[in-house]
């Protein structure tokens, strides 16, 4: 397999799909997609948070990215939100007797509470769905362009930049460590021995990390780096641009409708 | 300890977010221009430190360590765990977007408030002590996100009681660990270079 030169950890850029948004202005691409999941979080009913979801469903579609990424992402629920998920319809009161699922022992399952536990599993879902089809397949640097042309302060974007750019380095650097570890013949336990040398790792980790950006300032130093990197000024938006802006924003208005509307 | 979209009221979103983008702001104030990179570099190692699990019973749990990074950023720790947070939910794609203040408030207060606690104790004091100091503020940080997590959660509703309390029992062992982990790291900086502890007597701070 070739070596991964790319900036990301994650392969959604090796991939050769083409992606439809591939044309659209990352601005525009990260304003529509923030702005979309704002609108389907602050949804409450069913209908419209389906229409939400078919919705991120076809973005999801035309972006193209490949599946077993995405099924990955949608299964990176934490242990204890996938708890306060299973709680819910114990936890809330049934509205009456007409709302308990279930009553076995001293607990009692309302209705209610499986439908708000079902409301934030579709509001989690339309997000990441949304993100991975607009944003997600951005190049990091285009990412920090972005952010940048939407007024992210300078600082802020070198300092994400470079923060992709060693992430990668710096995983190879604790695999290196790790490595060095086993062989002498560590073993991870649950004991006071393996945390120190945990300890002892990150430690390691981060002056090695140190002195790393002691070379790196150096160096860029050199090449007259003063604080921020020369992002040279974004192209203005194109009608394509405007047409998608328009549509995704129709899309968020059109949802928070239904959700509104007297059916 | 992440909290997902849609599961915490809109006013709690509301305050935390202002809070974290003021920190935010002090943060990125606090970084000297040519100490860009620096701070990257750290947080990036942060973010990979983050890869690390520790095996705990059944199950596992992975490394926060905001302790250390408010005792080695300082108020940058606000931009660096923005970055990682950023990172995490809008690049690769993981959610968590309308919730990104809530969870930069829940670690990076307490690393801030851990962080300019303990940072002169340890720069100033021999190992041993900068261990317990250090070890004392990893732990107390967690001990505090456990706390923003579950008042977070308690302030949406009464259905989510027992799941703050369980957020707070959880979190026991954890504070055990990345206490002894944060002491431990601590030692080893310390005796290796101990420089990147600067005392504000000495030299200007990071």
């Amino acid at each position: 397999m070739a070596h991964n030169h790319s900036l990301l950890p994650g392969p959604l850029v090796a991939e050769e799909l083409r992606d439809l948004f591939a044309g659209i202005d990352p601005r525009v691409r990260l304003v529509a997609a923030c702005l979309f999941c704002l609108a389907c979080v602050a949804l409450g009913g069913f209908p419209a948070l389906v229409m939400g979801l078919v919705i991120a469903l076809a973005a999801l579609v035309a972006a193209r990215p490949p599946v077993r990424v995405v099924l990955r992402r949608m299964m990176a629920v934490e242990g204890f939100m996938l708890l306060i998920l299973v709680m819910l319809p114990f936890t809330v009161p049934p509205t009456g007797a007409g709302d308990v699922l279930l009553s076995w022992g001293g607990l009692t399952a309302s209705g209610s509470g499986l439908m708000q536990a079902a409301r934030i599993i579709l509001k989690t879902t339309i997000v990441v769905l949304t993100l991975t089809a607009l944003v997600a397949r951005l190049e990091p640097l285009e990412f920090g362009r972005a952010l940048a042309g939407l007024g992210c302060p300078a600082k802020l974007v070198t300092l994400l930049v470079l923060t992709v750019r060693y992430f990668d380095v710096l995983r190879r650097d604790l695999i290196r460590l790790r490595r060095s570890m086993q062989v002498r013949g560590f073993r991870a336990r649950a004991n006071w021995h393996s945390l120190r040398s945990v300890g002892y790792l990150i430690g390691m980790l981060l002056v090695r990390s140190f002195d790393r950006s002691e070379r790196i300032i150096a160096a860029m130093r050199c090449r007259g780096f003063t604080g921020a990197f020369p992002l040279d000024r974004m192209a203005p938006l194109s009608p394509q641009d405007f047409g998608f802006a328009v549509m995704a924003a129709c899309a968020a208005i059109a949802c928070l409708i239904l959700d509104h509307a007297p059916l | 300890m992440h909290i997902a979209d849609g599961v915490v009221a809109v006013p709690v979103i509301a305050t935390t977010s202002a809070i974290a983008v003021a920190g935010l702001g002090l943060g990125l104030r606090s970084i000297d221009d040519t100490r860009v990179p620096q701070v990257a570099v750290l947080s990036a190692t942060f973010f990979v430190a983050s890869l690390v699990h520790i095996n705990l019973g059944p199950s596992s749990v992975h490394l926060i360590l905001n302790g250390l990074i408010g005792v080695l950023l300082g108020w940058a720790a606000f931009p660096a765990m923005f970055v990682g947070l950023l990172l995490q939910s809008v690049l690769f794609g993981f959610g968590g977007i309308t919730v990104l203040g809530l969870n930069l408030f829940n670690i990076a207060v307490p690393a801030v408030i851990c962080g300019v606690a303990a940072r002169e104790v340890i720069a100033t004091s021999r190992p041993a002590v900068a261990a317990a100091v250090g070890g004392v503020a990893g732990a107390a940080a967690i001990a505090m996100t456990a706390m923003c997590v579950a008042i977070a959660l308690a302030l949406s509703g009464q259905e989510f009681l027992p799941a703050a309390e369980i957020v707070v029992l959880a979190h026991m062992p954890v504070m055990a660990i990345e206490g002894l982990i944060t002491a431990a790291a601590v030692v080893l900086i310390k005796r290796v270079r101990p420089d990147m502890f600067p005392s504000r007597r000495t030299v200007a701070p990071l």
